[in-house]
């Protein structure tokens, strides 16, 4: 399939030019630090969202027939503006303002429709609950746009994540996606030593949704996933297995990359290694 | 919405709860957008026939408040004008933090209605109560809380609500066979504090079903030569600041509310006062912050000292003439 694999191709170079832009931007962040392992987790799974599956304007990030993002677990925000830098809603100086004195790129989403984001999140397990109302909102409207919620698996721990959960099967909304970044960290140490959550996908199943587990890091795998769910009548949860840090030596794996200071040499050596690939 | 006298004496009969669901049921065909979200409590809301009769306008989403207010938010955010209601306390204190990002940092416009707050569900407890939500809610930027006085100010302050371009709280106070502040229709406007009376002594500030209680103590201190104005503020934020400007020059201010005396409208009243270099005393009435034992509605405020006689008695002592 020639076309499938030009795809991919284009959603490789997407998340290759993302990771660069979480670097500048981290860069940037400068002793203020940033999310880093976190954000670098989602790059190929939103890469694959924003190239291959979401309908979006690059002209117009208001556009009505656009699909709907939501990244619930808003502190992974350097890897969506770096995707909203791809697509032409954001340029590489607005880039460099990241967390800069009354910028619009926050440590945490900020709406900003002309930025094509649409909600403020950061407080956990909240996303969900926005995403709910906005699939409910089309199809009143008898629209066939779609709604992708990504969210962390630390998140998870929120309760009103499994209110959400509850409800979005309840309200066979099968125009609701959710992706969720199973790095297997949280903030200061592994799921499993600070709350086992065990199977994610069994839970998830058990509250009505069509569940899947596929490597959040294999371009093709997800592509593939999304492709093939089109007409499955239930919401759709993704545990995406995934490595917090994923695409450098230093960062994958090291829960130390939570939030942290990239320092000029760690960038550069990020860079490099970035290019070789 | 067309008013009858004869719907306002149905409205008292029924209080402000029932009253609520006749008021969304008239609002419906009206409002093409409007959409109202429940937490499991349509017939506690008075809303089983708008239930019955929208179907495509009325989500139930079950005992989950925190879901609730972000589904309201999506929902909001996609151009429906959502009003949410549910119990006071779960209202508003069980999510305060959606009703913080979704309703206040997002500036998502929904309109929340919490029912049976302040006292009136006293013989089920203090957690069912609800003496706390204003402080919480105004301390949220982008706000505003209406506390509505009576069955007709309840539907006043719901079609203002939903013709409004702000988040908004109100909340409802008072039970059935709600008396009535207001016999006849009249001017409401979301802001803007209306005299019931006046007097040139003291001025009472009040809110919700607390308000004919008020007059029913304005009308006894009258009597025992204290000239008094009865206000309600039915806006608790934003606060009316030209109408508490006008009793500057009263021998005392007096704020009665079915709420904590921390947080809510006393306390509204008293940092707005504090603005100006000459005010006079105030005389915060309310919950003594204090949860303590329990019983019906009469109980609960005479237990709290928010009956006539009681605020004729406090007033009185702390008078200085």
């Amino acid at each position: 399939m020639p076309e499938q694999k030009k795809i991919i191709e284009k959603i490789d170079k997407f998340a290759v030019n993302s990771r660069k832009n979480i670097l500048d931007m981290a860069l940037a962040a400068g002793a203020s630090s940033s999310h880093f392992g976190g954000a670098l987790s989602i790059v190929d799974i939103i890469s694959t969202l924003y190239v291959s599956q979401m309908n979006i304007s690059k002209k117009d990030p208001c556009s009505k027939s656009r699909d709907r993002f939501i990244l619930s677990k808003g502190h992974g925000c350097l890897a969506y503006y770096a995707a909203l830098c791809e697509i032409g809603h954001l340029n590489k100086n607005e880039l460099k303002s990241f967390e800069k004195n009354e910028s619009d790129l926050l440590g945490h989403p900020v709406l900003n429709k002309k930025l094509g984001i649409d909600f403020s999140t950061g407080s956990l397990g909240m996303g969900l609950s926005l995403g709910i109302g906005v699939a409910i909102s089309f199809k009143k409207k008898k629209l066939k746009n779609a709604v992708y919620v990504v969210l962390g698996d630390g998140e998870c721990n929120e309760g009103s994540v499994w209110e959400a959960a509850m409800a979005a099967s309840n309200f066979k909304l099968d125009n609701l996606q959710i992706i969720i970044d199973n790095n297997g960290y949280q903030q200061t140490g592994l799921n499993k030593e600070i709350m086992n959550t065990y199977s994610l996908t069994e839970k998830w199943k058990s509250f009505g949704w069509h569940t899947s587990e596929v490597d959040g890091h294999n371009t093709k795998k997800l592509f593939n996933y999304f492709e093939k769910n089109k007409n499955i009548k239930k919401p759709k949860a993704l545990i995406a297995k995934t490595i917090k840090g994923k695409g450098f030596s230093f960062s994958e794996n090291n829960n130390d990359w939570h939030h942290t200071v990239l320092t000029k040499n760690l960038y550069e050596k990020a860079m490099l290694e970035i290019s070789k690939r | 919405m067309n008013i009858k006298e004869k719907d306002i004496k149905i409205w008292s009969a029924i209080g402000p709860r029932a009253t609520l669901g006749m008021a969304a049921l008239s609002l419906a065909n009206e409002v093409k957008n409007l959409i109202v979200l429940t937490c499991d409590v349509s017939t506690s809301a008075g809303l089983d026939r708008f239930r019955k009769n929208y179907p495509e306008k009325y989500i139930d989403l079950g005992i989950a408040e925190q879901n609730l207010i972000g589904v309201a938010a999506g929902l909001a955010s996609e151009g429906f004008n959502v009003v949410t209601t549910t119990f006071a306390p779960f209202q508003t204190m069980r999510c305060c933090e959606q009703i913080k990002v979704n309703l206040g940092y997002m500036k998502q416009k929904v309109c929340m209605v919490g029912i049976a707050s302040g006292l009136v569900l006293g013989q089920l407890g203090y957690t069912h109560c609800s003496i706390e939500e204003i402080g919480a809610l105004r301390s949220i930027p982008g706000i505003t809380i209406v506390s509505p006085a009576d069955s007709l100010e309840t539907v006043k302050a719901l079609e203002s609500a939903i013709n409004f371009d702000k988040p908004i709280y109100i909340r409802l106070t008072g039970g059935a066979n709600n008396p009535m502040v207001y016999k006849k229709d009249y001017d409401f406007k979301i802001g803007k504090a209306i005299t019931l009376k006046e007097g040139k002594d003291i001025t009472i500030f009040c809110s919700g079903a607390i308000v004919f209680e008020c007059l029913k103590a304005a009308d006894l201190l009258d009597k025992k030569n204290i000239s008094t104005c009865v206000v309600n503020m039915h806006t608790i934020k934003p606060l009316d600041k030209l109408a508490l400007e006008k009793s500057l020059d009263k021998k005392m201010i007096v704020t009665v509310e079915e709420h904590n005396i921390i947080g809510g409208l006393g306390s509204a009243i008293s940092e707005c006062k504090s603005t100006y270099s000459k005010s006079p005393k105030q005389l915060s009435l309310g919950v003594k912050d204090t949860y303590g034992k329990c019983g019906d509605y009469k109980y609960m405020l005479n237990k709290h000292g928010l009956v006539a006689e009681k605020i004729v008695n406090d007033v009185i002592s702390n008078l200085e003439i």
